[in-house]
Parts: structure tokens; sequence; C-alpha cells
């Protein structure tokens, strides 16, 4: 059997974690494969619905990763985005997923290794876990983008 | 464009040489890419950023009726605004085009071809899901206004200052202490060549004092800055001198009258300073200024003392200005600002093995430069603390540098400040010199052959990084004297070299208030403290804030000529901007859909730059968004109860479409 593998995805804003998986990359720091990352403004953009999603689509973890406080090009992004992390973790928590499933990180644009090395933990403890009990949900009940671009197409 | 026209995707896969290619399985992800939902042409090729990769976008938009394009390469923030520009030329709007990330997030961080491929295929297909939702932008611009904000009055923020003035352009520059100078003008000599620090500062100096381009505000500090590139609104507190800066001539004698004493900041220490004064001879600007934590009028109530009263006779101190002046704060407008806030020396006294705090004759770098320097305390003699010249010297490398208890990095300057205070000490006495080194690093133009020079002049160099600074002696010879002890990596051996004054080349780093300078021009940090480039290599004055620049040893440890080539660049970028005269506004800002919102505040209340504001419009509350104050952070669209704020090019739909893409195994 296969071992199991799991999907993360992970909101990285712009300015700071973004810039460190590129300089992950460009420094050609190697870490498991298992990341989506979904480029964002600011990790105060990030609107819970966006995590609840990924779940609900089938990712097993979710990273909400931007800049450390002092470093916000936006001034007050990350202070914005753990008082939504707050508000999604009771929802996560709601839905009956681990809490080790949602993972809230700052990572300066400089810390390509602590991208690195955070994707390879969270892949370590989601092998741990197992698959996300919501796996397959999407099947009960299609994309609404698929509805949509059907619809659209027409 | 309407929600229902046929989407025509291109998909453009770039091998980037073997890049990509070399992990990644281009034609395998290209064919899938053709498979995917409203993809009308998929292609692969070698450089996609190069004049035929482009040519073929171009191409096909005019051929093929695109009105999507993706590239799968590099990173959007290598090459999106290369690619956005060849889909302008085509004809399409630059918004209705989208990157896939295929080499920083996947054939760099990866070995395994097959997985490689797999991820790719996913990274495009949600690329190709999510142009489909992109909307077309209007591109706006907005005047950029001449004036220059320079912070920092060292030889970074002097130089720039005086490259953009001389282009006649207003330049606000903003010093915290009472003169400019910075760190240079504390310098003794400059290597390689030995010009006097001063000889070559001050004209510059002057320069800038009586530049009428130039408003300069010393003892000032920049409080707040809001706005953008083009348009930055600054408030500055300027600090109250207790001096009436219009009638003070800088003549001094308030200084000689002055009873009461204190370490001077200037001679770091080795002299005192009075509670009125003017921190060196060539100060710019020559005004007197009042120490009021330590001046006795001030602290009584104009009780006691008041000789500087009595004494001044431009009249430019009363009992008005000493008790009653105040700070100002000064406002004015720029279209673009340079950071050049310099470093801090590294406080040896953490590191007790070197005993700086226990021992007189353990002295830095900064300490020495002023005890050589001839205007300096001992009237440029090395003189150890009893007054003897010494007969031995030990010059300690990296301290504080290169260690990864405190900085990893390396100072850049010190090796060189070592080997000149080893040719000054060889200059002025007869004491034996040891260079106590890790690596010798001689760089620069001219750099290598001093060392060469100082190596003939006698010079004891010992490979080998110092242990401990003792007085505690062993031998006869040791009696009274430090032992700096040493393994010697060339020759294996343990040294106990006895010497008189031990000299350490202490670190250069971030400055101790980096954080809060980085918060208020929105700055940002690497791990050393220093501040980010936007890029390292290639835009390395420009920071990831628009508009903001960056010279200096801010942005790490740096010598004098590169400092000055840095200061000079971001004058030119500052230069450039002013001279093209204007900017384009950032498209991907927030909207409302009036159809849906309550007129709540809630988007009012979280914006952090009063973007939105509600209004009272046709009967009905609903908010409204300054386009020109929006940043596009999407702070209000994740505050909004209804759904009806949110961020152009950065839409649910955009987003939930790459989300609902990628989570699919």
């Amino acid at each position: 059997m296969n071992e199991f593998e799991p999907r993360i995805i992970a909101f990285a804003c712009n300015w700071c974690t973004y810039a460190a998986a590129d300089l992950a990359g460009t420094s050609r720091i190697h870490y498991a494969p298992n990341v989506r990352v979904v480029r964002v403004m600011c990790s105060g953009m990030v609107n819970p619905i966006y995590a609840l999603k990924a779940f609900e689509g089938g990712a097993d973890g979710v990273l909400i990763a931007g800049c450390n406080y002092s470093d916000c090009h936006y001034l007050n992004g990350p202070i914005k985005c753990d008082a939504m992390f707050a508000r999604l973790k009771k929802l996560v928590h709601t839905l009956g997923l681990e809490d080790e499933r949602l993972r809230r990180e700052r990572i300066s644009a400089s810390e390509g290794v602590i991208f690195a090395r955070v994707i390879d933990e969270m892949v370590e403890q989601l092998k741990k876990l197992g698959p996300s009990p919501l796996k397959g949900a999407r099947e009960k009940a299609p994309s609404p983008f698929e509805r949509a671009r059907e619809e659209a197409t027409v | 464009m309407d929600k229902n026209e046929h989407r025509r995707i291109g998909v453009y896969i770039c091998h980037c040489g073997l890049n990509i290619a070399g992990t990644v399985d281009v034609e395998e992800v290209a064919e899938y890419a053709g498979t995917l939902d409203s993809v009308a042409v998929s292609r692969h090729y070698r450089y996609m950023c190069s004049d035929p990769g482009q040519a073929l976008i171009k191409e096909d938009i005019k051929n093929l009726g695109l009105n999507r394009v993706v590239v799968a390469s590099c990173s959007p923030r290598m090459h999106e605004l290369t690619f956005r520009s060849a889909c302008q030329d085509g004809g399409l709007n630059p918004y209705l085009y989208e990157q896939a990330n295929i080499r920083e997030l996947c054939s760099w961080v990866h070995n395994d071809k097959k997985i490689a491929t797999q991820k790719a295929k996913d990274i495009v297909r949600a690329a190709v899901r999510r142009v489909y939702w992109n909307e077309p932008l209007e591109v706006k611009e907005a005047p950029v206004n001449p004036d220059v904000l320079v912070v920092g009055g060292g030889i970074a923020g002097i130089q720039a200052s005086l490259d953009i003035a001389n282009g006649e352009h207003k330049v606000y520059l903003v010093e915290r202490e009472p003169s400019i100078g910075g760190h240079m003008i504390q310098l003794d000599r400059t290597f390689p060549t030995l010009d006097c620090s001063e000889c070559i500062l001050t004209p510059k100096m002057s320069e800038v004092g009586s530049h009428p381009f130039i408003e300069l505000l010393a003892y000032s500090e920049v409080e707040e800055v809001s706005g953008s590139i083009g348009n930055f609104k600054v408030k500055v507190r300027k600090k109250a001198r207790h001096i009436d800066e219009s009638k003070c001539i800088g003549c001094g004698v308030c200084m000689e009258k002055c009873p009461w004493k204190v370490d001077s900041e200037f001679e770091v220490g080795l002299a005192k300073r009075k509670a009125i004064y003017i921190p060196f001879a060539q100060a710019i600007p020559n005004l007197a200024t009042v120490d009021a934590d330590l001046c006795a009028y001030i602290q009584s109530g104009g009780k006691k003392c008041g000789a500087c009263i009595k004494f001044c006779e431009a009249g430019a101190i009363t009992k008005e200005t000493l008790l009653n002046q105040t700070d100002q704060i000064v406002e004015f407008e720029v279209g673009s600002i340079i950071v050049a806030t310099g470093y801090d020396v590294f406080d040896p006294s953490v590191m007790p093995q070197y005993g700086y705090d226990k021992y007189d004759n353990v002295i830095t770098g900064l300490e020495f430069e002023r005890l050589t320097c001839a205007a300096g305390p001992t009237g440029g003699r090395i003189l150890l603390k009893d007054g003897r010249e010494p007969k031995s010297v030990a010059i300690i490398h990296c301290v504080g540098s290169r260690d990864r208890n405190y900085h990893e990095y390396c100072s850049r300057v010190c090796c060189m400040c070592g080997l000149k205070y080893a040719h000054l000490i060889k200059e002025s006495t007869n004491a034996e010199v040891y260079e106590m080194y890790i690596d010798m690093r001689c760089f620069g133009e001219g750099y290598e052959e001093f060392y060469k020079r100082v190596c003939e002049e006698g010079v004891t160099f010992i490979r080998g990084k110092v242990a401990r600074v003792t007085d505690r002696a062993t031998t006869e010879e040791e009696k009274g004297k430090l032992v700096v002890s040493v393994v010697d990596t060339v020759l294996g051996s343990l040294m106990q070299v006895p010497v008189d004054m031990v000299i350490l080349l202490t670190a250069l780093e971030a400055r101790s208030d980096a954080e809060q300078v980085a918060k208020t021009f929105t700055l940002n940090r690497r791990a050393d403290g220093f501040f980010l480039e936007r890029h390292v290599k290639l835009d390395p004055v420009a920071t990831p804030t628009d508009g903001v620049f960056i010279a200096g040893c801010c942005e790490g440890p740096k010598d004098i000529p590169d400092t000055v080539a840095q200061a000079s660049a971001a004058a030119a970028k500052v230069l450039s901007l002013i001279s093209k005269g204007r900017i384009t506004l950032e498209s991907a800002v927030a909207q409302v859909d009036e159809t849906r919102c309550l007129g709540c505040g809630r988007c009012e209340e979280i914006c952090d730059f009063h973007a939105p504001r509600v209004i009272h419009t046709d009967g009905r509350w609903v908010s409204t968004v300054n386009e020109t104050l929006c940043k596009g952070c999407g702070a209000c669209a994740v505050a909004c109860p209804t759904g009806a704020m949110s961020i152009k090019h950065f839409t649910q739909d955009q987003i939930l479409s790459m989300v609902d893409a990628l989570s699919e195994v």
C-alpha cells in the first residue's frame, strides 16, 4: 500500500512568506512536495472561507503564513490575520478536524529555511494524523465553480 | 468583460533552460494543460521571457483570439511585469494574465521528476482556473511630488541629499543628533589611502548646510509617514534645543561657562561635554544644544545656575528658551523617501572573556579612532588610561561578527580597520602590534596592497580566534600586562601574548530601534536585523515599499566607498522617479458592490489607510472606496459581513477557484 501523502494548502503573503518560498527555491532548499501555495497580497486578506473550502475540497492541512508584526507591508495585516485565525480555529474545531491541520506562521522574506522547515514539520504531523475526515465531501456536493463554469460555457 | 464571455486561454510552459525542464516534464505538463477547460492553446518553449517567447504570446492573442494567458515559469515576483506587458502589447488587458510559479515553488525544490511534474500540473491547473475569473482592470496614473525626504545625516544621507539637491529638487534631510556627520565624522583616517575622515567629509557637510535646495532638520526625528509612492505625508518632531536657533552663532562661549559635565557621545566617553554643547568643532548646523536632563537651570525651574544666559552675547539663550521651548511638529509632503539610518556598534561587554568592562586598556575600535584623532581627547597621541604610551598592542578581529552566538555575518570593515590601526600605531609609537584574526578579508580597491604594506611594517599576524583576555600573570614578563590567549592555527599552538592595550574590532549591527524605523517606513528586516532590499543583487536600494529606498549601513555593514555608491544609486532611483513625474497606481484595490452593502462601517473601522468611507446617498448609507488611499490589503473584504467588499484581482471567485483546483489530489 502506498504511504499516505497529505495535501497542504498554504496561503502566503506576497511580501514575506511568498518571498521566503521563492528564496527557498532560489537557494535550492528541498522540502516535502505536498504543499500547494496560493499567493495573497496580505495574510490579513485570507477569508476564513478560503481555509474551509480547502478542507471541503480535500486538503489535509491548511497553512496561513505572512509577515512578522513589525514587517507588514500594510501596517497591521498580521494582527488582523491573527483575529481571523482565532475565529477560524474554532470553526475548524467544530467541524471535528484536529487542531494540527490548521497552522498559522509568520515567516519573513529572508526565512526560506524556515518556510521549508514548517512545510516538512506539517507533512510529518499530517502523516501521523492520516487523511482528513472531510476528504470526499466534495463528491456529495459538486463545486459551485464547476457549476458556474458549466452555466457560463453553455 | 461579460461573465458569460467565451474564455479562450493560452497556456505557455517555460523550460527555463534546464531550470524547469530538468526536473519537470514540460511536454507532459503542456499536453495536460491542453486538456483543461477553456484552454485554446497550450505550448512549451525554452525561454518564455526571451523575445521569441513573448512573440509567441502576442501572435497567439492575435491569430487565435486568446482572451486569457497563463505562463508557467518562474515566480511572479520575477517576470509578472514582463508577461503582463507582452499581453498588453498583444492587445490584452494586463490583468487577464496569470503566472504559474513552477520554478521556485516546484522544480528548484524537488528532485523526483514524477512528483515535480505532478505538482507542476496542479499549479498550472490552478492558474488556468484562476485566470478564467480574472477581469480587466483600468491602469491609472498619478503625479509624483518632486520633493524628497532623506532620513539620516551620515555619509549615506549626505551623499544622497547632495545628489538630489544638485539636480535642483528639494530635499528634507532629517538627522536625529544635533549635527550631521554620522559615524564617519568620528573616524580619524580612512583606509586604505589614510586621508583624514574629517577633511573629506566636512566639505560635503558644509555644502549640505548651505545648499539652497536642502532643508536640514537636525536634532529631529520622523514621527509618522502616511500615503504612498509619489505622495507621502511626513510628520517630523523637531526637538527643542532650548536656544533661539535664529540668533545662535555657535561661538561656544556658553559651552566654556557651563559648569555641568557628562560623558561626550561624540568622544565615545573618552572626554566630557557640557550640559550645553556643540558636539564637535565642525558641527552642521553650528548651534548649541541644551541637554535638558542635565541642565541645572531647567531642572530647578530657573532657580539655579543660568551661566549661559549671562554670557551669551548673541542673546540666543534666555529664560524663555530654556524653560518654555518645546518640541515642534513639522509637517510636509514628499514623493519619495531614502532611509539611511546607519548602524550601531556591537557592545563587547556581553562577551566577558574579552574584559571590556573590567580592564581599562581594553577598548573598542571607535574609541581608538578618537584616541588617534588629532582633534580627539589626547590630541592624537595613543595613550593608555594611565597616560603611558603602550609598548605592545593586540588587535582582536571579529568581535561579535562571524560568531554564531552573536552575529553570523562578516562586518566587512573590521579587517581593514585593524590593519589601519596597526599602521597608525607603528607610525606614532614603538609598540609591538599583534593582529589576531580568523581570515583576512581585504577585497576593495587598494585594500590588498595596504595589507601587504602593513605586513612589511613588522606587524605580527596570528591566525586564530582569541579565547580570553586576562590580567592574571603566570610569568614575570606578563606582570602588569593584559594576557591574550589565542591558538595560532597556523602553528597549532596555544599562545599567551602579554600586551599593554587590546583593541576590539567590534561588529556593526542593526540599530537598536530598527524595528520601530521599519514600522514607520513599512520596511522589512532580514534575520540579522538590517533592512531588506527588494532584490539582493539586482535591486539593492529599492525596498518592497514603492517609493522608499535604503542606502548605507542600515542595509548591512559596508565601508565608505560602498556606502557612497549605494547612496548615489538611491538618489538615481529617486531622480528617475521625479523626472518621469508620474506613477502607476495600484489597480488591485477594494471595490464595493453597492447592491449588497448595508453601510455598517466595518470596512471603515478595520482600514488603516482610511480608504473606505460610509456616505449617505440616495437615502441610504453605503460604503465608497478612495482608490488613491487604498493599498489593496484586503482586510475590509474579510471584515465585510455581506460580501459587498472585495479586492480587485483577488476576488473570492479568483482565490477560491485556485483553492478548489489545488485541494484535489
